[in-house]
């Protein structure tokens, strides 16, 4: 029998994500890829995976999974949230453990992901990873040109993701204590290209404005309301090239800060583009988040990119083994949660 | 056509570059611009509207660096009027891309080049053509002689965009120039033919969309097997060969099943405008 995850609520938003496939954008393919890279690469050091490995990425409403292999390992990392893994899926109570870690589950096992709060997305690894063929190098789902990660869409129930590991390792169950993944509050950004479709004072207006991340964001862009930022002229443009981070301005002044499914081509100006080191943060942006802008040259830019490269390179050195007699007390736990389970399903 | 057997990636490579490209020694590249597009990416712009002589630039340049790769440089996404380059600063440096696309354009010379020569069949019959009728009466025109107009055009491919494969094709006959509808629709069919301004696609995916639909097309732009292919590429020139609906669902059935195996018939060579 294939071990799977089996999907018993699927959540908001659940897709299958790793770093992209970057190197089709002329034929019209998106980079895609996860939201958060650095929850997603700290999500697959906790179960001991290639940083780059496919996960899960929940968006705003987590999954509830079942386990359907002999045991798996799995981590989350992102977003605050409940979880609770639950003695089995109609179990009403189950047992609480934090984010920022890795647990094994056993067959019959589910694990219930809540609500996330702080941040726009979590990501939950398996040990061993997902059994899903890359298309074009990579196991991300394009939601707009609905292909790769599981059939090219987000996660229904009774979904059955197949997984590489029929069982759990013998490793340690790991923790981070200091890593920070929370939203940010600015992001820095490199003006252009279009900055010259911009007077002074509509860059000014944009760098003291507050923007709030609209409800018709997805992962293709992020809409943000907030002062107008007018163009100057008319505002006629021919499509041209986009980047992750693009910050497209809209007729009525509007902004779209564009996101890793965005089209490989936009017919608005961008007035900056948010630099590569704040694209994870970028990503962990929620609904009704405030943002403000900040600018940097690309010298900075630069070398922010090698700080957040240096903590990536490090990110396994962070980790921290849970000891195992809490496994064994967990275990324990877990058993007296079994029956609170099975009495409050009864009544 | 590239061959079955090579890693994807090469294949894909080898689909983007126009063959046979040819310089003209007369030729000689306008004025362009280096902007950056934050702190990984550039654009070279050549200008800001839709031209075929400001697109040879963008895909002469495009040509010189697929055949001269630098390392470092990701991946080029040539447009209309740009073409957009993607590279990793650490290991390319803005200033030395930047000094290497200077080195390229001062003897960059593009005035004619060549593509892959399709022709792609598309069925026009009403029934898979809900806005045929209006367009004809928008443009004063019967509906066949709308048909013949749209399918006695040479299309050029200026680029891809929008959604995976679909290519941007024109310059659409001044008589079917028309602005998109007021109200895009909601959803349109997979395989639909398109007009919009000067342009006209085939839309790869059920999409939303404001361009008028016109006919419908068997082919499927992205192919997946035996290997994930686009089939056009930015350079390439498309003629559109009519069939009748009997034949657009044979086709259709076909494509269906992975059989429709669509051919470029050829080189094109013409000069720029």
């Amino acid at each position: 029998m294939i071990p799977t995850l089996r999907v018993v609520k699927p959540g908001l938003r659940t897709t299958i994500q790793d770093l992209g496939r970057p190197g089709y954008q002329r034929f019209g393919i998106s980079v895609s890829g996860a939201l958060d890279p650095v929850s997603l690469r700290a999500a697959n050091a906790l179960v001991g995976n290639p940083l780059g490995t496919g996960a899960l990425e929940a968006a705003y409403v987590g999954p509830t999974l079942a386990v359907e292999a002999e045991t798996v390992r799995l981590a989350f990392v992102g977003a605050h949230a409940a979880i609770e893994v639950l003695s089995d899926e109609t179990a009403l109570n189950g047992r609480k453990i934090n984010p920022s870690r890795s647990i094994r589950l056993r067959r019959g096992e589910s694990v219930r992901v809540s609500s996330l709060t702080r941040g726009a997305v979590l990501y939950i690894a398996v040990e061993g990873g997902f059994d899903i063929a890359p298309a074009l190098g990579s196991v991300s789902t394009d939601t707009r040109g609905r292909f790769g990660g599981f059939h090219g869409r987000a996660l229904r129930a009774d979904d059955q993701l197949p997984l590489c590991n029929m069982r759990a390792s013998d490793r340690d169950d790991y923790r981070f204590d200091e890593l920070d993944v929370s939203p940010p509050r600015r992001l820095r950004v490199v003006l252009g290209p279009q900055r010259d479709y911009f007077s002074d004072g509509a860059i000014r207006d944009f760098f003291d404005g507050n923007f709030i991340v609209s409800t018709d964001s997805d992962r293709i862009g992020m809409r943000l309301k907030g002062p107008p930022i007018i163009q100057e002229g008319d505002a006629v443009f021919t499509s041209d090239g986009t980047a992750t981070g693009s910050i497209q301005v809209t007729g009525n002044g509007q902004l779209i800060v564009l996101l890793p499914d965005r089209q490989t081509t936009g017919g608005y100006p961008k007035i900056a583009t948010v630099i590569s080191a704040d694209l994870p943060a970028l990503g962990r942006l929620s609904i009704g988040s405030q943002i403000a802008f900040e600018p940097v040259t690309i010298e900075d830019a630069l070398a922010l990119r090698r700080e957040l490269l240096a903590v990536i390179a490090g990110i396994r050195e962070k980790l921290m083994p849970i000891p195992r007699t809490g496994v064994e007390i967990s275990a324990r736990l877990r058993i007296s949660n079994l029956i609170s389970g099975v009495v409050d399903g009864r009544h | 056509m590239p061959e079955r057997g090579r890693p994807p990636d090469e294949q894909l490579s080898a689909a983007a570059r126009p063959r046979e490209m040819q310089f003209d020694a007369k030729g000689d590249t306008g004025a362009y611009r280096i902007l950056p597009a934050g702190d990984t990416a550039i654009v070279i712009e050549f200008g800001d509207s839709i031209d075929r002589n400001l697109n040879s630039q963008v895909l002469a340049l495009a040509h010189r660096l697929s055949q001269d790769p630098i390392e470092g440089l990701i991946e080029y996404v040539p447009t209309f009027r740009s073409l957009m380059l993607h590279y990793d600063p650490l290991a390319l440096p803005a200033s030395s891309l930047t000094a290497h696309i200077v080195k390229l354009m001062h003897d960059l010379q593009f005035r004619q080049i060549s593509g892959r020569m399709w022709h792609l069949p598309v069925c026009y019959d009403t029934r898979v053509a809900p806005d045929l009728d209006r367009v004809a009466s928008r443009t004063g025109l019967s509906p066949a002689q709308v048909v013949e107009a749209h399918s006695a055009v040479t299309y050029h491919v200026y680029m891809l965009g929008f959604l995976p494969g679909m290519a941007y094709l024109g310059d659409l006959p001044a008589a079917l120039v028309l602005p998109r509808l007021l109200t895009p629709r909601l959803k349109v069919p997979a395989g639909s033919l398109a007009i919009a301004t000067t342009m006209t696609c085939i839309i790869p995916l059920e999409t939303p969309s404001g361009w008028h639909l016109i006919g419908r097309s068997p082919i499927s732009l992205l192919r997946w097997r035996p290997h994930p292919e686009a089939l056009l590429a930015a350079g390439d020139k498309v003629n559109f060969a009519p069939v009748s609906l009997d034949e657009y669902e044979q086709l259709s059935a076909q494509s269906a099943s992975g059989k429709l195996n669509i051919m470029p018939v050829g080189e094109m060579t013409e000069g720029a405008p």
